[in-house]
């Protein structure tokens, strides 16, 4: 290989690269370490890429598209796609046209995310193939595979990626080859795509067809790769688990799973019968070990406490040799806060002196329930916080329920937050509630992404503007304040007492931006005005 | 992935540790590139988000004829480079028996032209024990900052690489 081919890439660079390589036409996404880095590299490398409001939406733009023959992608991290589960799972039933490839970026171990959910299980329960890379070159490949797969099979295709493939940095070799592509264009496909049950129920038979048939593919001519070695220990993995597999075991037999839905399971059997000792090596929940053993071959999988985290060479090395004795702790480092000037300092410090009931949620501001304000007292999942605010409104006596309040992010408010101010004006509870909404003018937690509230596309240029006070209005609700946290904190913290006194229904929008994006919002701007 | 199957007994184990805002990542992302244009195979990884908001944060290198896992094994880095004295401590686990720590104290700091560059400063002490010549490394600086920013950052590498060549000699 010449070295001026070898590019060290991410695996989200990797992915995206292979999405401009393929003509991908559209990708669309929300942001979501690990997952962020793939649709603005995208951009960057000159594709055609939006952020979506959230991922259901993300995946129904991608659909549509689809059904007018483009290829594209969805970019989201694994919560994202609990978020557009509804959509993907009738997407198997709906033949696509051009390729829709959907990626999830797992984060086993939580580096970034509220929970370790192993979406694998998707696959398996929304029936769409699923490819795993185990490093940059394979999700560059993979990414073409999954393509090919997508529009051989009209079907929606899972790329499961981890943290350790998104972010580590490996060497690519990717020899740029561009399809002819022809335009766009529509054909109406109302008995396969309007999926009423009279045409569910065909489509569901079609889709199971298609299963059994992509994996007599796999077994023959899939991504997967069989190295001999020693017999005395056959090793079965997936993804970045083959690499500390390969490390901690190099003598070992393998094989690795490259597309692991639908599982290989006849060339997976052979391969147990091949050695003397078969262990599956797995991150997060026995899924492959579980399935394979229904299949009715005998392998060794892995005590329950290697489930949770990450895996790596060590905990490889302690899963082959049967070692469950508590694994070191590694000391703690410094835990993150809210930066210095963080505008959701002043909302912290207001709502901790007001003895509020936080109910909280998910961005840079879920620093709150950290020191030193430990106000902010619940996280479940974005959009979340004004749901439970009503919630512990409508049940807490009342001079309990009249200190509730929700606070919530810009970004995630958009995202996931407008229905739950629906629900507030539809089913008031009896002491009013009060929302705030922390409009720091990006969306800083994952790196300072645009979204429809800033009115600037992914690539920074002018487009529509949701107006939140504006929704807020029309939603319904009668008091709605815009103010700066910061600049009158004794101000600020009297409009939230006044609301919270009135027992009517408010919402507060705390507007000023983040320290970190307030330079680059301000040239942005100015640069805009001038164009 | 490399198909071949060469024995991985050669690699390299570096892990960068400090605050965030400190370019710990930056750092690591320039010893990647160094390995890279020097021909090895390379591998680098760390953890991003929440960490970034002033925490710890870490970053693994690795480069050597074959590299398989991207993350360093539990307590077998060769070197440790630590970017905030206060970050030792809790990193120096990571650290094998004879390793090597690479930490602020070794430069001069009054004779950095801007405080910025002590990440770049380390990578100057941690180029002078690698097999990676400097023509690599003063190019994957070049690549990984703004122009800008090349010539303090040429001057910080020296520093570094002058203080551990003097110490070696010592
Ligand atoms: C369904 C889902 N998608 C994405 C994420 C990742 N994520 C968490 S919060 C957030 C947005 C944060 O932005 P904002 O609400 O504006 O708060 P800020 O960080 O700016 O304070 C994102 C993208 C997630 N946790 N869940
Ligand atoms: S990045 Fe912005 S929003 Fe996040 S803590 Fe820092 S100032 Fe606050």
């Amino acid at each position: 290989m010449n070295l001026s081919d070898r590019l060290l890439l991410s695996g989200d660079e990797a992915v995206a690269l292979a999405a401009r390589h393929s003509g991908v036409a559209l990708m669309t996404g929300y942001p979501g370490t690990p997952s962020t880095e793939i649709l603005e590299t995208f951009v960057e490398l000159g594709g055609k890429g939006q952020w979506a409001p959230n991922e259901k939406v993300a995946l129904e733009v991608a659909i549509g598209a689809s059904f007018g023959t483009a290829r594209t992608m969805v970019t989201m991290k694994h919560v994202g796609l609990n978020v557009a589960a509804d959509p993907l799972f009738t997407a198997a039933y709906a033949e696509v046209a051009g390729a829709l490839v959907v990626v999830s970026a797992d984060d086993p171990g939580m580096a970034s995310s509220q929970n370790e959910q192993d979406n694998r299980h998707y696959a398996v329960a929304a029936g769409v193939p699923m490819l795993e890379p185990a490093d940059s070159q394979e999700a560059y490949e993979y990414t073409r595979l999954a393509i090919e797969i997508s529009e051989r099979w009209l079907i929606p295709v899972l790329l499961r990626l981890t943290t350790r493939v998104c972010h580590a940095k490996t060497i690519v070799d990717a020899p740029d080859s561009r399809p002819e592509l022809s335009e766009p264009s529509y054909t109406p496909e109302i008995a396969r795509r309007v999926m009423i049950p009279a045409n569910a129920r065909p489509a569901h038979r079609r889709l199971r067809g298609k299963l059994a048939e992509m994996a007599r593919w796999n077994e023959d001519v899939g991504p997967n790769l069989e190295i001999a070695g020693d017999r005395s220990l056959g090793i079965i993995c997936s993804g970045v688990s083959y690499m500390h597999a390969r490390e901690a075991a190099p003598d070992a037999s393998f094989y690795k799973v490259g597309m692991t839905y639908p599982l290989p399971l006849a060339a997976i059997a052979r391969f147990a019968k091949s050695v003397d000792r078969c262990v599956v090596i797995e991150e997060g929940d026995p899924w492959m070990v579980d399935a394979i053993r229904a299949s009715g071959t005998a392998v060794q999988g892995k005590s329950p406490m290697y489930r949770f985290g990450e895996l790596n060479v060590s905990r490889v090395r302690r899963i082959l040799s049967h070692d469950e004795s508590q694994e070191p702790v590694p000391p703690r480092g410094k835990p993150p806060e809210l930066c210095p000037g963080c505008p959701h300092r002043s909302v912290y410090a207001a709502l901790k002196n007001l003895g509020c009931i936080v109910q909280g949620d998910i961005g840079c501001y879920s620093l709150g329930a950290l020191p030193p304000y430990e106000a902010m007292e619940t996280l479940v999942c974005m959009g979340a916080a004004i749901g439970m605010g009503l919630g512990l409104r409508h049940v807490l006596p009342s001079e309990e329920a009249r200190r509730v309040v929700s606070v919530i992010g810009d970004s995630t408010f958009v995202h996931s937050g407008i229905t739950g101010l629906v629900e507030m004006v539809y089913n008031p509870p009896p002491d009013g509630h009060v929302v705030l909404i922390l409009d720091n003018g990006t969306t800083a937690m994952t790196g300072m992404q645009e979204h429809p509230g800033t009115g600037r596309t992914i690539d920074h240029k002018r487009t529509g503007k949701l107006v939140i006070e504006d929704l807020v209005r029309a939603v319904g609700i009668q008091r709605v304040h815009v103010i700066d946290p910061a600049r009158d904190p004794q101000g600020f913290q009297d409009l939230v007492a006044e609301c919270l006194a009135s027992r009517e229904l408010a919402v507060i929008i705390a507007r000023r931006p983040c320290v970190l994006a307030a330079g680059k919002i301000k040239q942005l701007e100015k640069c805009l005005e001038q164009e | 992935m490399s198909k071949s199957n060469g024995s991985q007994s050669s690699v390299k184990n570096i892990v960068f540790a400090g605050l965030g805002g400190q370019g710990v990542l930056k750092a690591s992302d320039i010893a990647a590139t160094a390995a890279l244009l020097a021909g090895f195979d390379v591998k680098k990884s760390e953890l991003h988000g929440m960490s970034q908001r002033g925490g710890s944060v870490t970053s693994d290198v690795r480069y050597g004829d074959l590299v398989r896992s991207p993350m360093v094994p539990s307590g077998e880095a060769d070197i440790l480079v630590v970017i905030a004295p206060d970050q030792i401590e809790v990193n120096r686990w990571q650290l094998r028996e004879d390793g090597l720590l690479i930490e602020p104290s070794l430069i001069d700091l009054d004779a950095l032209t801007n405080k910025k560059s002590l990440n770049v400063a380390l990578l100057g002490v941690l180029s002078a024990s690698s097999s990676i010549a400097k023509e690599h490394w003063t190019q994957a600086i070049r690549e990984h900052l703004a122009e800008k920013l090349h010539e303090a950052n040429f001057a910080a590498f020296d520093l570094g690489r002058t203080a551990a060549q003097r110490e070696q000699r010592q």
